[in-house]
This record gives C-alpha cells, structure tokens and sequence, in this order.
C-alpha cells in the first residue's frame, strides 16, 4: 500500500513477468509440437477478447452479446490496413484511394483498429448503456448483426460474402503473448482501482450508485470502450493469425463460445476470464479429437461429427445449475503479480 | 473528513436557508402525490416529514434528491436551483440520502461501499490508474482514511471486510447511513430509517444520526411513519396528508394539533 515501496516492487514484478512471458515463448516451441503452438496462440487471443468482454459484462453488469461485432470491426480494418499494395489491388480494386496507398505495419494497424473501435463503441454505447438486463443484450445483438451485414455489403472494402485473403500472418506467439500480457495488465489496474469500484457500485445497483453521486452511463460506457479497444485488438491478432477469414468467422458462434469462456471461468473475475478460455479451449480440443472417432482396439467409437459444440453447450448448462457464477466467481487467482489486486486497503477480500 | 465539520450552531434561525422548497407539486397520471410542498431546511437543522402511508413523503424525497422531477415549483438549495439537476449532481452539490430499506452495494465488502462514495471527493481516472499516479495513491489514502473513521463512528471496523449483504440488518441500515455521510453532504436526507427495528434499535439510531449531526454539522431531514423517532429527534416537523401539508410546528405543537390527531395519529 505505501508509495516508496509499491513503485519498485510493481516494476521488479513487471520485468519478471516480461522474462517469464519471453522464456515461455522462447521455450514453448521447442519443446512441444507446432499443433499445440497454434493451440496456444488462438487461446492467448481468445483470453484477450473474453477478459475484456468481461470488463463490461462482468465489472459493471452490461450483458453485452456485441463484442464479436467490435472483433468483426478490428480484424477486418487491420486486415484492410495492413494488405500490402499488391494484395490490396488483387483483391480490392475498388478500394478507395486514400486507403489504397496505405500499408501499416502489424502493431500500428492493430492499434489503428483498436482505437476504431473505441469509436465505434462511443457511438454505439452512447444510447445502449442506458438500457439495463435483457435490454442491453438483445440491443447489443443488433449490433453484432447491424456489423455482419454491412461487412457483408460494404463490397468494395471486404470483399462481402467472399473471404477476405492476402492478411499477412504476423501473429505469432510472442505477439500473442505479449499483447495477452498488456491487455491483463490494464484490465486489472483498471479494474482493481477507485474506477473499478465505480464499475462494481454501478453493477451492484444503479440506484444506490446514483445516490453516491455516480452518473450510470459515462461509467458503463467507459468501460465498454475500453473492452472494445481490446476486442479490436484481439480481432487484428485473430486476422493476422487466420489470414483469410469472411463475416461469417466473426458471428454467432464465435459470440457462443467467448461468452461460453467468459461465463464458465466467472465474469466478475479477470483471471476467472483466463480459466474459463483454457478450460473450454482444453475441453473443445479434446473433444474435436474425440468426435473423429476412437479405436480402442476391443471396440471403436464411431465418428460424431458436431459432438463438441453438444458437450460444450451441455458443460455450460451444468456450470449454470451448480455454479452460476462460474469457476472464479467473483474471486481472484493471486499467483502471479499482474494479476494481484492492486492499492487496495483492507477489507478488499470478502470473508464468507 | 473533520475538516468538513462546520461551526454553525445547529439550527439557528438567522442563517439562510440550506434547502428550500416551493410549491412543489407532482403528480402519476391522475394522481396528485404532492401539492404545492414548501419546506425550509437551515444549515444544521433537524427536520422531520410525517404522514401516512401514500401521503407525500416518498415523493418529496425523491424530487429533493433528483430521482423524480417535479410537475412545478422549485427546489433551491444553497441558493441555486437544483429541480432539473439529475441525482448524482445533487449528491455532488452536498445532499446524500439513504433508502427505504436500504438499497447497500450488497455483493461488496463493508469497506468498499464506503470507499465507493468517499472516492466522489477524492477522485481519480482511468488515467490515473493506468499509471498510478501519485494523485492515484494521494486519494487511495484519504479514501482509507474516511472510511476507517466513519466504520469506527458506527462501529462496523471489526466487520470491513465482510460482504455488505451479509451484515445484520441493523447494521446494514448504520452502513448505508456512513456510505452516504461519506459523500459529505451538507444535507443527509433519511428515509424511513427505522423501519423494521425495534424501540431499542431505533432508540440507538436516534443517538446516531444526532452525533452525526452535531460532528459533521450537517442539517437532516427525517422522513419517517414511526411518530416516537420524529418527536424526539427534529427540532421541527412538517405533516403531509393526501399528498398536501396540513400542519408544520414544534414537536409538541404537533402532537396537540387536531387536525394531525385526527389524520395521521387517527384512531391511534
């Protein structure tokens, strides 16, 4: 809690965790197969995208079902941004000028598209974060689709329908890691200080939070522009880590199985976040291996196509009925020191 | 928060006027739930507001505290008018109120209810955070510092760390009490606070809200059903039936008046 000492500290546990996350992607590749490196790439972007879902949905209790929308939005402005000429005059000739002659590098396309975001999430908060509950969700939802449908027909910029190719695949480990570290590290300063409380005040009761001088919607729309500002993010890792994708990649489903990580590992939990991506991530792993088929050698398991998406759908209707709010609850994993709650007095841990 | 403590003899009646209402007056569809309501409140006075239940009293909380907006007539306080301002402005300008039956952030720590309105005169940003900055550890330790003296004002220390929803409900009503004094309000607005205790619960919140008064010098409005807390706390009390005023005097003027026997102590 003290100044002299809290500085020093905070930054001798941020080079550890730098050296740490450079020795994992270092070492990671060496020692396991390339399968599994992709395997943790995709989760490193999923853990960015569910952790700052979870900003909003879980901090300051806006059921957002939108955030795919605002992935939808970074990947393909990145894409956009970081084609090359060549790729860009092959594939999107008509593509206005201005946007024509540009190609961005992967971090400044990336942030580029993260701060669109933001944009975007101002302009569509503005009047959504003043609904409460179901409202805020189904209006969220026509969000996601209002960005599918326009991805679908603003033609010139996406190719519509068609897949959208020529990205260049820039996201490796270290980035995936690196930008999964960044994105942790400024959730949970945010979400452990005096803003963060004025999250959890106006998720607790907006009423009461009015009544300590809280106006409801610059706090939930602070938040939900921040969250959108790493869904931009995570969209650009995804896009550069895919290559080629189309509207289609960045919908339903996809909403289905972050909310699926987000709500499963606990929403008012940054590290409950993190549980949940690698828990559904492991389990769906598994089981797309499983849904091929076994042979056991006395009996076979024949091929059930789809199987994972039953288990995983089956998974969330448990965690629902014996834990409702997810593995973490509202609880925190304190292992590692980026994730520890930070300046925070006594009284901060809840005795049960 | 002691520097908030202002030397005013509570309820001089040469000051001006802290609250002052005027011909305030709201209605839900046909209903008139207030007529033409006038009330003047001076710095550290305690008033009470009496009257049956549907008689006015929740409606003129809310339209002083901004959680309604009036049909007509003006709500001043401190000289300027606040009628159209929304509820977090008017907390801002120094009124702090409680609920009917408390309304605590019930899923958070005792501590971090209080934290959660002490930050509104501290304050800090989403930069300030990111950085950590030292206006960030300036306002952590005065947040810390009034909300560990106003926990040992109601003796809620040994309990900081434990979730608001959990507390008996005597104490959850003392905690929401603090969780607005921590706003520093000039103007602590109190609704139905004894609703649900008994006489010796009540008797002990009554002790509460006077020291509160007279250490903070903050002027209070009660509005209560409960006519034994009205009497022996507010120096002055206005009485609402149908949504109107019929009577405001003295405690005893009160109690003697026939009009007020007759509506609100009834057949009592």
């Amino acid at each position: 809690m003290s100044a002299p000492r809290g500085l020093p500290r905070g930054l001798l546990a941020g080079l550890a965790g730098i050296a740490l996350l450079a020795l994992v992607t270092w070492l990671l590749p060496q020692l396991v197969s390339n399968y599994l490196v992709r395997v943790v790439i995709v989760m490193c972007i999923n853990a960015v995208l569910v952790a700052s879902m979870g900003l909003a949905n879980g901090f300051t209790g806006v059921f957002s079902l939108g955030h795919v929308g605002f992935v939808a939005v970074g990947a393909y402005v990145s894409g956009i941004l970081s084609l090359s000429a060549h790729a860009k005059g092959a594939y999107l000739p008509d593509l206005p000028h201005w946007l024509a002659g540009i190609t961005l590098g992967f971090l400044p396309s990336t942030l580029v598209a993260g701060l669109v975001c933001v944009a975007l999430a101002f302009l569509v908060g503005a009047p959504l974060m003043r609904l409460s509950g179901y409202f805020v969700a189904v209006a969220t939802l026509g969000f996601l689709i209002i960005v599918n449908v326009v991805l679908i027909n603003a033609v010139d910029f996406t190719r519509g329908a068609r897949t959208f190719t020529g990205v260049p695949l820039e996201t490796s480990l270290p980035w995936a890691v690196g930008w999964l570290a960044v994105a942790v590290a400024v959730i949970a300063r945010v979400v452990y200080s005096p803003v963060g409380r004025r999250y959890r005040a106006v998720r607790e009761d907006t009423i009461a939070a009015q009544a300590i001088g809280l106006e409801v919607l610059p706090v939930r729309l602070s938040a939900f522009m921040l969250g959108a500002f790493f869904a931009g993010v995570g969209g650009s890792l995804y896009g550069h880590y895919l290559g080629s994708f189309s509207p289609a990649a960045f919908y339903l489903a996809y909403t289905f199985t972050l909310i699926s990580m987000l709500v499963i590992g606990g929403m008012q939990s940054l590290t409950g976040a993190l549980v949940g991506v690698v828990a559904v991530s492991v389990a769906s792993e598994v089981l797309r291996n499983l849904e091929r088929g076994l042979d056991l050698g006395i009996f076979t398991v024949p091929p059930l196509y789809g199987a994972s998406q039953v288990v995983l759908g089956f998974i969330l209707i448990l965690v629902m009925i014996f834990r409702p709010s997810g593995i973490m609850g509202d609880r925190e994993l304190t292992l590692g020191p980026l994730v520890k709650p930070r300046q925070e007095g006594p009284g901060r841990e809840i005795k049960r | 928060m002691s520097e908030a403590a202002r030397s005013q003899a509570p309820g001089s009646m040469d000051s001006a006027p802290l609250l002052e209402t005027s011909g305030l007056t709201k209605s839900f569809r046909s209903l008139v739930a207030l007529r033409d309501q006038a009330i003047v409140v001076r710095p550290g006075e305690i008033v009470g507001v009496i009257g049956p239940n549907g008689s006015g009293k929740s409606t003129f909380f809310n339209l002083v505290s901004g959680f309604l907006r009036p049909d007509s007539g003006s709500v001043r306080f401190d000289g300027q008018p606040i009628e159209r301002r929304s509820a977090a402005e008017i907390v801002r300008l120094g009124i702090a109120r409680t609920f009917q039956g408390t309304r605590l952030f019930k899923a958070l720590s005792v501590a971090e209810n209080v934290r959660a309105a002490a930050q509104l005169r501290h304050p800090s940003s989403m930069l300030d955070a990111l950085v950590g900055t030292p206006r960030l550890r300036r306002a952590a330790r005065r947040v810390d510092a009034i909300t560990g003296e106003l926990l040992g004002l109601v003796g809620l220390t040994g309990r900081a760390g434990v979730r608001a929803g959990d507390l008996p409900y005597g104490d959850q009503r003392r905690l929401e009490l603090v969780r607005a004094l921590a706003t520093q309000p000039r103007l602590l607005m109190l609704d139905e606070p004894a609703a649900g205790m008994d006489a010796a619960e009540t008797r002990e919140l009554m002790d509460l809200v006077d020291r509160i008064r007279r250490r903070f010098g903050v002027a209070v409005i009660v509005v209560e059903h409960d006519m034994d807390l009205i009497m022996n706390l507010c120096e002055r009390i206005q009485v609402l039936a149908h949504g109107q005023t019929i009577f405001e005097g003295a405690p005893a003027e009160v109690q003697a008046h026939p009009k007020v026997r007759e509506v609100y102590l009834g057949h009592a």
